[in-house]
């Protein structure tokens, strides 16, 4: 036994470190590859050319997700191009044995949804996959992260990864959130006071009671956002809340009570130490709205559209300003002021079940404001079958919003499911980037409770004061 | 993967903080499933007008950043997003160096496997380039050029600009040799298996050369 104090992020390092040769980067061993159509298929190609297998295909799961249409899953794909990324992912996975989980497969949905939801993602592994949310697995005290396609390449041929030991960062979230204040709140205003940058060379570990209050599907919101402060990865240590979301589950350990034995042991150890601390009280957190083009440019829902001529950075003023003009705002114009085109509700940030049972609960006896299309994607096959048998599915339709199947959809707009230019969207997912969602398409981002009520309302709208009728 | 040992060549400045991969190579563009022919593609949104035409105001599309290989721009470049069309883009398009005070994590390995090199400079240093891009600019001679050099790790112009650069040692000898580096690892196979075996994995098959 050590007797020094580790933190998470120590232990799973050390026990996955296979070697650090003189001269070279250090080599960890990687538990579980996730694998999608859209940052695959160059990787297969390599191994192909250099004559390489795949080394543990038992170790890698794949599923399209990105670039699916979310419509009538029968039809064939009308876009040529998606569809050959689409068939290229099928005939990889055939060839070097991967399990698919395929479109029309029930278990098929977003690659970070089907992670946890199948008992694939477990405590204290190693996950990657050629994706930047890929944090969202440290939600079940795992080192998870975004990686690209060479690197897809690197895992599939040798089932490691050249890495060196990142940085710790300790965010405490002391006292816990107010009523009607959700896990995106909280997440949008801690990437609000480190900016986009302020985690690189992190992996962020999330500690403190607010943080052990959140349920299973909020953690994995709040780690799924990591890479928007830049940190890589970011992580909550395992306790009962992880045990019981994973027992029972298709891919969980069969004798679960001896991995549950192993997985108490990987909480940071008291007065283990981190390279950084920050600490927020969760009683600050108010339902959060982004104006700008990053999701650090974030405001409470009570505030107004910010001034850039205020800001003293100038590189972060440029940039404000910027992201002012793109949205089409005025500063000083309050942000409930603000008129909505679009909703969308889904993404690997908010697409669980209980995101939609908390957007349904606010639409429940309301219909969409006239001037919205809205829409829901669930973000797995079983999500999908979930929500439909607590008749959520009803709620959203009765009131006006579209109900899909799972995928990306409109987070990234890979798919037909796209802003026009100009359309102004209220979003669950994580980026509000320029033409993210479609050329030109301007998005702000919301919990999904947020969203339900911004297109009930038609415009934002302060969810600490919404009348629910259920 | 091709070496890079040095390199000399006209800077086009970029001068945008928080430059995102979504905007480097937009989404619509990752359908592709080759590794080239991405940098007809790079900053699809700024570069084209909707009707296609280039869009004269775009940093790139000025008359001074024609024929760049080394672009220099602000804080966190190649945010966002993991996809590796970003520094496939870039390099398609021409780009050997990116100059930035910071880079996003995953966009800063992403480079390495393509035998290109992300330089990380002091803020000032960073603003002294601007400056002397502009200048050169203003003055109508020649486009403003800088010599990159791996061995000594340097970044220099012809007029008095010399500024060292740190880069981790082994990503510089896989550049500077421009090594495979599944290659590389598989020099390590025995203590892969060696892991594996002492985690309880079963066995697999021996690799194929």
């Amino acid at each position: 036994m050590s007797s020094t104090p580790r933190t998470l992020l120590e232990k799973i390092w050390d026990a996955h470190l296979v070697c650090a040769p003189e001269g070279e980067q250090p080599l960890i061993y990687i538990d579980r590859h996730l694998v999608h159509e859209v940052t695959s298929a160059q990787a297969f190609e390599g191994l192909r050319l250099a004559g390489r297998r795949v080394r543990r295909p038992e170790a890698t799961f794949a599923t399209p997700d990105h670039n699916i249409p979310t419509t009538d899953r029968r039809l064939p794909i009308a876009d040529v191009i998606s569809r050959q990324q689409i068939d290229t992912l099928r005939n990889n996975c055939r060839e070097f044995g991967v399990r698919l989980f395929d479109l029309g497969d029930a278990d098929q949905g977003i690659v970070h949804v089907i992670g946890p939801e199948l008992g694939i993602t477990q405590p204290g592994m190693t996950i990657v996959c050629g994706d930047s949310h890929t944090a969202t697995h440290g939600a079940l005290g795992a080192l998870a992260f975004g990686i690209g396609t060479s690197e897809v390449e690197h895992v599939l041929a040798t089932q490691t990864l050249r890495q060196s030991k990142p940085k710790s960062f300790e965010v405490r979230v002391e006292g816990s959130l107010h009523p009607g204040i959700t896990a995106k709140d909280l997440v949008l205003y801690i990437i609000g006071q480190l900016s986009t940058e302020g985690g690189t060379g992190y992996v962020i570990e999330y500690t403190g009671p607010c943080i052990r209050a959140l349920g299973m599907e909020e953690r994995m919101t709040v780690c799924n956002m990591s890479i928007e402060a830049g940190a890589r990865a970011g992580m909550i240590a395992p306790d009962q809340i992880t045990f019981d979301y994973l027992r029972g589950r298709d891919y969980a350990p069969r004798d679960f009570e001896a991995a549950v034995a192993a997985w108490k042991k990987l909480p940071s150890d008291p007065g283990a130490r981190f390279d950084r601390t920050a600490i927020y009280q969760g009683g600050d957190v108010v339902p959060q709205v982004t104006w700008g083009t990053n999701p650090a440019q974030v405001v409470g829902v009570d505030a107004t559209v910010p001034d850039p001529a205020a800001i003293a950075d100038a590189s972060e003023r440029d940039s404000s300003s910027r992201a002012l003009e793109y949205m089409g705002l005025t500063s000083g114009t309050r942000i409930s002021d603000i008129t909505l085109d679009r909703v969308f509700i889904g993404s690997c940030t908010n697409s669980r079940i209980e995101d939609l049972r908390a957007a349904a609960k606010v639409v429940q006896g309301y219909s969409i404001a006239p001037n919205i299309h809205a829409m829901v994607v669930p973000g797995s096959g079983r999500v999908k079958r979930q929500a439909e048998l607590e008749g959520l599915d009803k709620v959203f339709t009765a009131a006006g919003f579209e109900w899909r199947e799972a995928g990306c959809s409109m987070c990234l707009g890979m798919n037909p499911d796209t802003l026009s230019p100009g359309q102004r969207c209220a979003s669950t997912s994580n980026r509000n980037f320029e033409g993210r969602q479609g050329k030109g398409g301007r998005t702000h981002l919301v919990s999904p409770a947020m969203a339900a009520a911004a297109a009930v309302a038609g415009h934002f709208t302060d969810i600490r004061e919404w009348r629910y009728l259920s | 993967m091709k070496p890079f040992v040095t390199h000399t060549g006209v800077v086009a400045a970029l001068d945008r903080a928080n430059v995102d991969t979504d905007q480097i190579i937009p989404k619509q563009f990752l359908k592709r499933i080759e590794r080239t022919g991405f940098g007809q593609f790079l900053f699809f949104d700024w570069r084209f007008r909707p009707d296609g035409s280039p869009e004269p105001e775009f940093e790139l599309n000025r008359p001074e950043a024609a024929g760049a290989s080394i672009l220099l721009s602000r804080r966190n470049f190649g945010c966002g997003s993991s996809r590796e069309h970003a520094p496939w883009a870039l390099a398609d398009y021409g780009f050997r160096v990116v100059i930035a005070p910071t880079f996003a994590d995953i966009f800063y390995s992403n480079c390495f496997q393509n035998g290109m090199l992300p330089i990380r400079l002091d803020e000032q240093d960073v603003e002294e380039l601007f400056r002397r891009t502009a200048d050169a600019t203003a003055s109508g001679g020649s486009p403003y050029t800088l010599r990159v050099d791996l061995n000594t790790c340097t970044v220099a112009d012809s007029a008095g600009f010399s500024k060292p650069f740190q880069v981790d040692a082994f990503r510089r000898t896989c550049l500077l040799q421009g090594l495979d580096n599944i290659a590389l690892t598989l020099d390590h196979v025995d203590s892969i298996t060696a892991w594996e075996t002492a985690h309880g994995l079963p066995p697999v098959a021996a690799q194929q050369p």
